[in-house]
């Protein structure tokens, strides 16, 4: 298995939504995803960036190929600097949401993934971070 | 990326290419009111085929389409969802509730006929 190196996508606009989950898609593929599990992860990875444009307006979305004791898999993480989440409990539960959308953007993420953990501070910014593992 | 739209008698067909940003699916939600208006028609077919990814966003902007353009009296079909973006959709919670879709082109042109004619 060749050595992958992360990848850091800079998201500032709906447009790298799209290179980020192209990116994230073909990092799946290298790693020995199937194409529906890579189709999970890049569906994570836009509702992830798009949540950086809309809250955030820029931020970064990194991803990179774990092993940890004969377990592959991918882990993806969105931060930005953003105005942070005062009350996390709510974003995290289907139906919320204060921009309008759907309100189904993390919990949904959280379905697609084997993993999700969120860390947020207030004016200091939001960090999402997800992994999936092959089966 | 501009998504052709073709005129096919009184139906309209939109064929995604290629991956789409929200401000290109915002200017297809543009064309296609447009020419609905504009050549009167009375269907429309939007073909998803080549999408790899559809979240929230493009679930919420297709939605937008057939309901705008049912308040013009004209009927919607989304096709060729592909399995895996359905799949990823039901998961992420995405529905496309009072959206007709159907597997491909034929099978969406058959369903809008059945409407034109009455039958559905």
């Amino acid at each position: 298995m060749p050595v992958l190196q992360d990848i850091v996508v800079a998201i500032r606009s709906d447009g790298d939504i799209v290179a980020a989950r192209q990116q994230g898609r073909s990092l799946a593929a290298a790693i020995g995803f199937t194409a529906t599990d890579a189709t999970l992860i890049a569906t994570s990875i836009s509702e992830l960036a798009r949540n950086i444009v809309l809250y955030a307006g820029q931020g970064e979305v990194m991803m990179r190929r774990v092993e940890v004791s004969h377990r592959k898999g991918i882990v993806i993480c969105a931060r930005d600097k953003g105005p942070g989440i005062r009350r996390i409990d709510d974003v995290l539960r289907d139906g919320y949401s204060t921009s309008g959308g759907l309100g189904l953007g993390l919990p949904g993420v959280k379905r697609l993934m084997d993993e999700f953990a969120i860390e947020s501070e207030l004016r200091q910014g939001t960090m999402v971070t997800v992994k999936k593992w092959l089966k | 990326m501009e998504v052709p739209i073709l005129k096919q008698g009184r139906f309209l067909i939109a064929t995604i290419q290629a991956a789409l940003s929200d401000a290109d699916l915002l200017q297809l939600r543009r064309a296609l009111i447009d020419k609905v208006i504009h050549f009167r028609s009375n269907g429309v077919i939007i073909d998803v085929t080549a999408l790899d990814v559809m979240d929230s966003f493009a679930t919420r902007t297709l939605r937008d389409i057939t309901n705008m353009i049912r308040l013009r009296g004209a009927g919607t079909v989304i096709v060729g969802i592909q399995p895996e973006v359905a799949f990823a959709m039901v998961q992420l919670g995405l529905t496309m509730e009072g959206v007709a879709t159907a597997l491909d082109l034929e099978e969406g042109l058959a369903h809008l006929q059945q409407r034109a004619t009455g039958k559905i």
